[in-house]
């Protein structure tokens, strides 16, 4: 299994406007590649959660697309604060996204169960005060 | 139907992103919630919401739709037009509220 490329973009704590640009930018890419629209459209849903997720909730961090000629691997990975409980943060309609993200209309308990449904492989991981790594694979 | 006939039909003003008036409609689809959007709608949706910041620029790129319907008459955001001329995705603007606009494109034949 080879590795023909990989990207990697910053994403800003906080920056709602520029929010989404990673996941748009990876789109392109796969486009360019000749991905399939069906296997684009559940990379773009599942990183444009991870990347919202670190614009609402984390101090900051990065996306990374890793592409394999059978696969491809998104890394979303931030610097804090972490996930108290992994399992109630998977749980469908749990939030704890502030007040004037869910006027935005996030913070609806979605973004982590839509990763997962939408990639082959899900893997999350979290220190408390260092970290939340969010690592999804989709097969072409 | 292309959006350019939508905005024909529901006598909608045209906010940001004029460049994709060609584009098809296929479908409608109306929620706030954005990961519930960005989970349930279909490339070539109009989609109806209240949101009026960027990201819905963002969500409507990612997911190919085919434009925004924005009703009540909401102001949107300057940099959410920007974004949305860049990205020639139409926002347009409805005196209508949500419902009123869904029974209005269903009478237009547009089925979910």
């Amino acid at each position: 299994m080879q590795e023909l490329l990989s990207v990697k973009y910053d994403v800003e704590s906080g920056d709602f406007i520029r929010g989404g640009e990673a996941s748009s930018s990876i789109k392109k890419l796969l486009q360019q590649l000749g991905i399939k629209a069906d296997i684009i459209k559940r990379i773009c849903v599942a990183c444009y959660e991870a990347e919202m997720n670190i614009v609402i909730h984390s101090y900051g961090g990065y996306i990374e697309a890793k592409i394999f000629n059978n696969k491809v691997e998104i890394i979303a990975k931030d610097r804090g604060p972490g996930i108290e409980n992994i399992d109630l943060a998977m749980k469908e309609g749990y939030s704890t996204a502030p007040e004037y993200a869910r006027e935005m209309g996030f913070g609806g308990g979605m973004g982590l169960p839509n990763m997962k449904k939408s990639c082959d492989e899900f893997y999350i991981d979290s220190k408390m005060g260092e970290y939340t790594e969010v690592r999804m694979v989709v097969y072409f | 139907m292309k959006v350019r006939d939508l905005i024909n039909s529901l006598n909608l003003k045209i906010l940001a992103g004029e460049k994709g008036l060609e584009k098809d409609v296929k479908g409608v689809y109306c929620c706030d919630l954005l990961s519930w959007v960005m989970s349930h709608a279909k490339s070539q949706n109009a989609w109806i919401t209240v949101q009026i910041h960027t990201n819905i620029v963002a969500i409507a790129s990612l997911l190919e739709l085919s434009c925004i319907i924005i009703p009540e008459n909401i102001e949107v955001e300057e940099n959410t037009l920007e974004k949305a001329n860049d990205e020639n995705i139409p926002i347009l603007q409805s005196d209508l509220n949500s419902y009123q606009l869904c029974v209005k494109l269903n009478q237009l034949g547009i089925d979910e």
